[in-house]
């Protein structure tokens, strides 16, 4: 599968669209293929602040749980409440399948994640 | 089914509903005697706290029940069928000799706040079973009160952070290794400890330079099952206590594979200082489908006024009574005493043993992982070369090629006639097939189960497809456990 | 040995298979300065005939033939009909391994699903559990639950909250950094609401109480729920007494039911194993800890039963687990899911009713010789008579008639002087009541004549 290239990708397998001010993210396709069928979906309220890094929400299949790292640092302005009632949507187009929007606390961020090429490679290298 | 199996051939299996389907109304199980106090007025009695209608509660006959609870039960295995190989659980013999003791009347029916002075008897026994599980563990005090292996972690965790406490030198860490069970940082983390993760070395075994790198004056104790899950017995044990004790901290055993010491070695001996026993593993209290388990924990003499109250005490007039008056206790685990009805069959099993008898036992045992473990290293990965003590763990790195994993070998070996060994545990063998015979499997079971998984090995080879959707001899195929869990279904509804 | 399946000559066979000379050698990896060198001083092995005669005469010491108990608090005896024992006896529900493997574990999951559902109903809740050790630690789990739930993490609980289950509550809250509040009762037994609203506040993550509470009270739940709620905490109600439900409205607006269900069909067996349970809202499941089983279908598209929502439990998400918790008491449970199915939705309403009946008899009868406690608010099957004797020496007499009498309180509540609980069932005759009556009266009549004993007052 191809990764979009107008996202970018931390090593952690998500991703991240950024619209301005704004930014969405989710997880890779790469992530759902090793998770297998995603049977929950936990998110944080509107108004968390989230860190870089640091994980702020997980995702289950039937016996794993994996959490999910913030990209960049921001504040949710917008939960994917779909995803609570059909978490599936990540396995069948992960890419459009959002978890969280932000509002982008420190663009600067941004310059250290990693294009749809170098994921890309990032992934094969893993195996 | 491709390969001929030996020990299982199909047999009718009978369809049953739902409880609550077969229920009707006027049908009924059940007979009061006549009441011989007045008749009350509940509504008067109990006005808006009565309650009017129970809901979709069964109404069914007594031979409905029998039939019922009958036929459910022949859609499960058990011991008492054949072979449980699960690793770490130790699936021995449930001797019915312990069930019929534990229903003398005297024992079952006996209130756990009626005077002490009737109760002499169930303390012998609480007393009794103490001095026997102190004995064989090498340790020089004991509580029984723990309903389960993890509550005896969490309570052996409490004595610890009481003991701590008492020095003035609280910590805040507890050292897991990678092998571990996750019962452990579970525990840890219930205990108010933070985790670390010890790796294991090459061997399987703690890796001591590791350790001696990581303790420090910030960990409370080392969290450490041996034999380990890997069914290793670790081999540096005292060269791991003295590291822990140097530096103040504790040295905690998970006795869940405790199966492979009894009578040959006691971790007293070895430098733990407390650790937990599994009545339901190691004293063949029946695992009953998922519990009631047992889980005493064992402590050197220093610990012991920790312990949870209250302890049994011999008084001044010779009987035997609770001590409340422990002012250093960690307090309580949970109401009462413990779970009984396990110490009577445990001390039951001890009777039955006696010293001859438990170390025979530990040697077949070991016997009999070995044998296993011998019939199939030529046709299973064995990660870890090492030798294994009561169990065995391979890995499904040669069928993985084929695209099979170990749940799925699992699964087929359903097909013949045997219950699956522990999956994809412990964590750092890939793909692991933890293999658990027990001293309870004759020579003849345990070659038809080396038989049965040489043969699916073969499957594996000429036909991984097929292997993939077994079992096929089951009422139910593999089920739809990813449906399971994104939309719970966790009880009946009435239609409509 | 007899449960060893081996004969010598197999032992040796198998020896020669693995490649070795000696058992011994297979316990090489054991250091030697460890290997113990003789036999565990343990009693000797003995014949099954010295191992049940052992054990007959243990039953012998511990009260076996008494004719009747009034001892209740969070034990109860009731009768436990006989096709129960002919049920979980068999070899595949009791010697069954919990059942991860769905495929040949039908039979322990759908009683499981069956148990689950009459539990949320009886409870008046969405969804139970599969079961927890016993109501003691259901109830503590049930806190911790409501901390996470909540995000908060003091905790207000009543006096009248069985007193065990309140030490087992502060062995683990002491270690999650949860302060507890323990609000006092009235006259009336019941919690004190006035002090409820001042001690709930915006940092309570939930109020704990019995009811029936530890007197046999009955509480105003829907009053509690109110105070709480209003602060935003949950409420979590503990019920030690089962059997009340068939009569009792359930705590329909509590968050979070923790149970005891040792009174259906469990024996009393000196304190445990009991049966535990956690009954919740469905929208709090994946926060209650304990094995859950639901309903799926396999590849055929027939019905079937699997342990479900795992990621919550310790083998896999390890430190972050909901509870440490592993096993459940699967067997107890399965004794209540026969025990219910037999009584029903009929039988379990005439069972409580004569629990009832026979509890309000005993109540007025020791109320004419000696002052019933708590008498203004309903209750259930239990109730507090205050004595001018002390209650022990009450009960050594009755134990001269083979009757244990009610539980002597002053261990737990030393306010409220030579006050016991007593407790009747099904099970409790009238004659039992009557002889019992007869030693409070002759006990009141003997010590009022002694001018130097004080009647003690109750506690508020």
């Amino acid at each position: 599968m191809a990764y979009p290239s107008d996202l970018k990708y931390t090593k952690e397998h998500e991703w991240i669209k950024v619209n301005g001010k704004n930014a969405a993210v989710g997880i890779t396709n790469h992530a759902q293929e090793q998770l297998g069928d995603i049977v929950f979906v936990d998110l944080p309220k509107v108004g968390t602040e989230i860190t870089a890094g640091k994980p702020f929400g997980s995702i289950e299949s039937v016996k794993a749980v994996s959490d999910v790292y913030a990209p960049i640092s921001g504040t949710v302005t917008e939960v994917n409440s779909e995803l609570t009632s059909a978490p599936e949507k990540i396995n069948q187009n992960a890419h459009s399948a959002w978890m969280v929007k932000i509002a982008i606390k420190n663009p600067a961020e941004l310059n250290g994640l990693l294009s749809a090429a170098d994921y890309e490679k990032f992934v094969a290298e893993e195996g | 089914m491709k390969h001929q199996t030996r020990k299982a051939t199909r047999h009718v299996s009978q369809n049953e509903g739902l409880i609550f389907e077969k229920s009707s109304p006027g049908k009924s199980a059940w007979r009061l005697p006549p009441l011989d106090v007045p008749e009350v007025d509940t509504q008067k009695l109990l006005g808006a706290a009565r309650r009017t209608d129970l809901g979709p509660m069964p109404e069914v006959s007594e031979i409905e029940i029998i039939r019922h609870f009958t036929r459910l039960s022949t859609w499960n295995y058990a011991i008492d069928l054949g072979m449980y190989p699960l690793g770490s659980c130790t699936m021995k013999y449930n001797p019915r000799v312990n069930e019929v003791v534990s229903r003398l009347d005297g024992l079952a029916n006996a209130h756990p706040y009626q005077p002490e002075k009737i109760s002499q008897g169930a303390l012998r026994i609480l007393k009794t079973l103490s001095e026997c599980l102190v004995e064989i563990t090498g340790m020089d005090a004991i509580t029984l009160q723990p309903a389960a292996g993890a509550h005896g972690e969490l309570t052996g965790l409490l004595m610890v952070r009481a003991h701590l406490h008492a020095k003035g030198d609280p910590r805040k860490k507890i050292l897991i290794p990678d092998s571990a069970h996750g019962t452990n940082p579970a525990t840890a983390a219930t205990a108010g400890y933070a985790v670390e993760n010890l790796k294991s070395n090459a061997q399987g075994m703690v890796d001591v330079a590791a350790l001696a790198a990581q303790m420090n004056e910030e960990v409370a104790a080392l969290m450490l099952t041996n034999p380990n899950t890997l069914g290793i017995f670790e081999q540096e044990i005292h060269k791991i206590a003295d590291l822990m004790h140097a530096k103040g901290g504790l040295l905690y055993m998970d006795g869940a594979n405790m199966n492979a010491l009894v009578g040959k070695v006691r971790p007293g001996d070895f430098g733990v200082d407390l650790m937990h026993l599994n009545l339901h593993k190691t004293f063949s209290t029946p695992h009953g489908g998922g519990g009631p388990g047992s889980g005493p924990v064992a402590v050197k003499r220093f610990l012991e006024p920790f312990l949870p109250k209250p302890v049994v005490v011999s008084k001044a007039d010779g009987t035997l009574g609770f001590d409340y008056n422990r002012p250093r206790s960690v307090g309580r685990v949970r109401a009462f005493y413990g779970n009984f009805g396990m110490f009577v069959r445990a001390l039951a099993y001890i009777f039955a043993n006696g010293p001859d008898g438990l170390r025979q036992t530990t040697e077949d045992a070991v016997l009999n992982a070995n044998y296993v473990r011998k019939g199939l290293e030529s046709a299973y990965d064995l990660p870890y070369p090492t030798p294994s003590m009561h169990e065995v763990v391979f890995s499904d790195k040669l069928q993985a090629k084929k695209g099979v994993r170990t749940m799925d070998i699992a699964k087929r070996l359903i097909d013949y006639g045997f219950h699956p060994y522990t999956t994809a545990f412990p964590l750092i063998v890939p793909g692991a097939l933890m293999i658990e015979p027990t001293e309870s499997e004759p020579k003849e079971e345990l070659d038809l189960f080396v038989e049965a998984m040489r043969s699916i090995a073969e499957e594996v080879d000429e036909d991984p497809q097929m292997v993939l959707a077994a079992p096929y001899s089951t009422r139910v195929s593999r089920l739809d456990e990813v449906a399971a869990a994104r939309n719970p279904v966790l009880r009946w509804k009435p239609k409509g | 040995m007899r449960y060893l399946p081996k004969s010598p000559a197999d032992r040796e066979a198998m020896l020669q298979a693995i490649g070795v000379r000696s058992i011994d050698d297979l316990f090489a990896p054991i250091p030697a300065e460890y290997r113990l060198e003789r036999d565990l001083k343990v009693p000797r092995q003995m014949a099954e005939t010295e191992i049940v005669d052992w054990f007959r005469e243990r039953s012998r010491e511990n009260g076996d033939g008494y004719a009747a108990t009034f001892l209740g608090a969070g034990a109860y005896y009731h009768y436990r009909p006989v096709i129960i024992d002919s049920l979980i006896s068999r070899g595949e529900f009791l010697t069954a391994y919990t059942p991860y493997q769905a495929e040949v574990s039908q039979g322990t999951l759908q009683a499981i699903f069956e148990f689950q559902t009459m539990i949320s109903e009886l409870a008046g809740m969405e969804v139970a559990n599969a079961s927890m050790y016993d109501g003691s630690t259901a109830a503590t789990e049930a806190v911790m639950m409501a901390g996470r739930l909540s995000g908060r993490r003091s905790v207000v609980l009543a006096r009248s909250l069985h007193p065990e289950y309140r030490e087992v509550l502060s062995t683990y809250a002491a270690h999650q950094g949860m302060p507890l509040t323990t609000l006092p009762y009235t006259a009336s037994g019941r919690i004190d609401l006035a002090a409820l609203e001042r001690a709930v506040t915006q940092e309570t993550a939930c109020v704990l109480l019995q009811s029936p509470n530890f007197f046999g009270t009955i509480e105003d739940v829907a009053a509690v729920a109110e105070l709480a709620h209003k602060q935003g905490a949950l409420l979590v109600v503990a019920i030690a007494e089962v059997v009340s439900l068939g009569i009792l409205e359930p705590p329909r607006q509590a968050d979070i039911v923790a149970l005891e269900a040792q009174s259906f069909g469990v024996p009393l067996g000196f304190g445990g194993p009991y049966c535990g349970i956690i009954a919740t809202r469905e929208r709090y499941v994946r926060q209650m800890p304990g094995r859950l089983v639901g309903q799926t279908c396999d590849r055929n598209g027939k019905r079937g039963f699997v342990l479900t929502l795992a990621t919550r439990e310790q083998h896999i998400r390890r430190e972050k687990a909901t509870s440490n918790i592993c096993t459940n008491q699967a067997l107890m449970a399965l004794m209540a899911t026969i025990f219910m199915t037999i009584y029903g939705k009929e039988g379990l309403k005439e069972l409580a009713k004569q629990n009832l009946a026979k509890a309000a008899y005993a109540a007025e009868q020791f109320g004419k010789h000696a002052k019933l406690l708590f008498q203004e608010s309903p209750r259930f099957h239990e109730f507090v008579i205050q004595t001018s004797e002390d209650p022990h020496a009450i009960n050594n007499r009755l134990l001269g008639h083979k009757i244990v009498g009610g539980l002597p309180l002053k261990k737990f509540y030393p306010e409220l002087g030579n006050a016991a609980l007593w407790c009747c069932t099904e099970m409790t005759s009238r004659t039992a009541i009557d002889t019992a009556v007869g030693f409070i009266s002759e006990s009141e009549r003997g010590v009022r004549s002694a001018p130097e004993v004080d009647v003690e007052e109750v506690a508020p």
